[in-house]
């Protein structure tokens, strides 16, 4: 045997058993190599999900492609799959509502996500932190056809219309940002503040040492920090936002149309799959496949942001 | 343990620098911390008191014992959904729990974590955890057309659809919990000469219990709450008859406020606002009994 009988002092290892230095499980009983294979059997179902969302999305998407050239879809810029006489099948629309959407819940959530993870990390006591993170997790317990109501029937008629006087139709992107925005608050303020705790306490203690204030020190030393924590979780948030559907499909508005402007009402790439998958067009027709289709653009959108978010998260581990 | 120290070093310095934060800047600074920590309360409060003063008028036995209506939207009900809802999360429960727990006690008990295949289901799983919900509703449309069910909108449906968007949610925080056992109890079991089964299965499992039941309801309550993957499999939302098993038609409450809210009678609108109440209570009573579970059960090492 080579390893020595006793581990060092120490945490416990999060590997669990593996790596024990001395192989206690001399014993060995017949079905018990099945039960290991039932575990990792169902381990592999999160595998098989990957691949069925890929085959699921990608059988009916080919077929579509087969009527509809990639670069007509990819490059157009008219969005009319239900019109009889003159279809397009360019999504620009649909991404570009996505875009401005998914711009104006940032502009809401990175400064207040951000703010919350500050004061939790760096401010509160670790007493403190323990009681306010749930508060701040609250607002991802509410289901997101609650907030589109919220957005529908409070945030447009009375903040925007009444209170800030902003010409806006009844079904606009800005009032699905701002609450799309609050949504993602809890995972850009969790992810961040985990990044900002992980900072090595010796840099603070430099940066007092310093004469430096709270806030210098935030700002100027652990922000930087861990710049990297911070930013996936920014990724992340983005990633929810691009993904969300039921704000969308009810706050946003049902008509596709090139814009930028958030007062205006435009239907976004999860708001057309809302809108269609419930309807009647026949399983199999060019229209229906236009779902896998979309569906498909927003898989691979919001798996290369997830892919550098994970990659991000990795290399600030690394970092301490 | 070095845990412990680095915790009273923090409470040291969240003490340290409050001395220098005197300049109008830093207090400005803290002032807008403060903001966006209980900016989340605010909109919470707002939404819920005007979603309760919009509803109020339809606070009564209607709104959950009767079917829905389109011809007299003053006493539409959601009874339908509701028990839609609690049927497709029992069934959303059966499958994902079982096979979560499974998967999480691989990956933490069992697993090789130098193997290429294991390292790929973890980033597999990250992953998975933030595919939009969309997404698992298509998935779910092609599961169940290869087992050969072609009737859309049923609840084995949604239950696959809801089961699959939870399951990395009930992973990971089975996975915490199981992580949370200590060593020790795993090398006395062993040590006695149990198996790395036996230990699982009659003493790190049962140490673990308040903490996956707690993660697995917290699931459960985000997946009652969804709309969306269940709008993608067909789900009918003008069902007036309550649902009995796994292959009868179904429509869920998120769903039934969804195209209330669409409707542009003022009657169908109040009607929606109610029911946001009656779902946020079921998300609340879920919500509550996972913090029960949780401090009383719950065992600290």
């Amino acid at each position: 045997m080579t390893t020595t009988t006793t581990t060092p002092a120490g945490p416990p290892s999060p590997a669990g058993l593996r790596g024990d230095p001395v192989d206690l499980s001399g014993r060995s009983r017949p079905g018990e190599a099945v039960i290991r294979g039932v575990l990792f059997a169902a381990a592999l179902v999160s595998v098989l999900t990957t691949v069925g969302i890929v085959i699921a999305l990608l059988r009916p998407a080919v077929e579509f492609f087969r009527d509809v050239p990639v670069w007509e879809f990819l490059g157009g810029t008219r969005w009319a799959p239900n019109d009889s006489g003159n279809p397009d099948f360019g999504v620009w629309p649909l991404v570009s509502a996505t875009l401005v959407i998914t711009v104006v819940a940032l502009v809401v959530a990175i400064p207040l996500g951000l703010g919350a993870a500050m004061y939790l990390s760096e401010y509160a006591s670790p007493e403190m932190r323990r009681r306010l993170k749930p508060i701040v997790e609250l607002l991802a317990g509410v289901p997101s056809v609650v907030y589109g109501f919220f957005a529908l029937t409070f945030v447009t008629p009375n903040l925007l219309q009444k209170v800030l006087h902003i010409d806006v139709g009844f079904t606009n992107a800005l009032a699905a940002g701002l609450v799309l925005g609050v949504m993602i608050i809890p995972t850009i303020a969790s992810l961040s503040e985990d990044a900002l705790f992980a900072v090595p306490l010796s840099l603070r203690q430099g940066s007092f040492a310093m004469g430096a204030n709270r806030m210098q020190t935030t700002l100027r030393v652990v922000l930087p920090a861990a710049m990297s924590g911070v930013a996936a979780a920014v990724i992340l948030g983005l990633s929810r936002a691009v993904g969300e559907t039921m704000i969308v499909a009810l706050a946003a508005g049902s008509r596709p149309h090139l814009s930028l402007d958030p007062r205006e009402g435009m239907q976004a790439m999860t708001g057309y799959i809302a809108s269609t998958a419930g309807g009647e067009n026949p399983v199999g027709s060019t229209s229906y496949n236009t779902l896998f289709a979309v569906g498909l653009l927003l898989f691979v959108i919001t798996l290369i942001i997830n892919v550098i978010s994970i990659a991000l998260v990795r290399r600030y581990r690394q970092e301490y | 343990m070095a845990a412990y120290a680095e915790t009273a070093a923090k409470t040291v310095l969240a003490t340290a620098g409050r001395d220098r934060d005197r300049s109008v800047k830093s207090l400005v600074f803290l002032g807008l911390l403060w903001f966006s920590l209980f900016f989340g309360v605010l909109v919470l409060v707002a939404l819920i008191v005007s979603t309760a003063l919009e509803g109020a008028p339809r606070f009564d036995s209607d709104l959950i014992t009767r079917y829905s209506s389109t011809l007299s939207p003053e006493r539409t009900g959601f009874r339908a959904g509701i028990l839609g809802s609690l049927m497709v999360i029992l069934a959303t429960a059966a499958m994902a729990v079982p096979i979560g727990i499974a998967a999480a006690l691989h990956l933490e008990e069992f697993a090789n974590k130098e193997r290429w295949y294991n390292k790929f289901i973890e980033v597999n799983l990250q992953n998975l955890a933030a595919v939009p919900s969309v997404v698992y509703g298509l998935l779910a449309v092609a599961f169940v057309t290869l087992m050969g069910i072609h009737q859309r909108g049923l609840v084995i449906s949604g239950a696959v659809a809801l089961s699959l968007l939870i399951l990395p949610v009930i992973i990971i925080t089975t996975r915490e919990a199981v992580r949370a056992v200590p060593r020790e109890i795993r090398d006395g079991s062993m040590a006695l000469g149990a198996t790395r089964w036996q230990t699982t299965w009659k003493q790190t499992l049962p140490s673990a219990v308040p903490g996956i039941a707690t993660g697995t309801i917290l699931g459960l309550s985000r997946a009652i709450g969804e709309a969306a993957p269940l709008l993608i499999i067909g789900t009918a939302t003008a069902i007036r008859f309550d649902p009995n098993g796994l292959m009868s038609q179904f429509t869920a409450l998120p769903l039934e406020i969804y195209s209330t809210t669409s409707q542009s009678r003022e009657d169908f609108r109040v009607a929606a606002a109610a029911a946001i109440i009656v779902l946020l209570v079921m998300i609340l009573a879920l919500n509550g009994l996972a913090i029960f579970i949780r401090n009383k059960f719950q065992r600290s090492w």
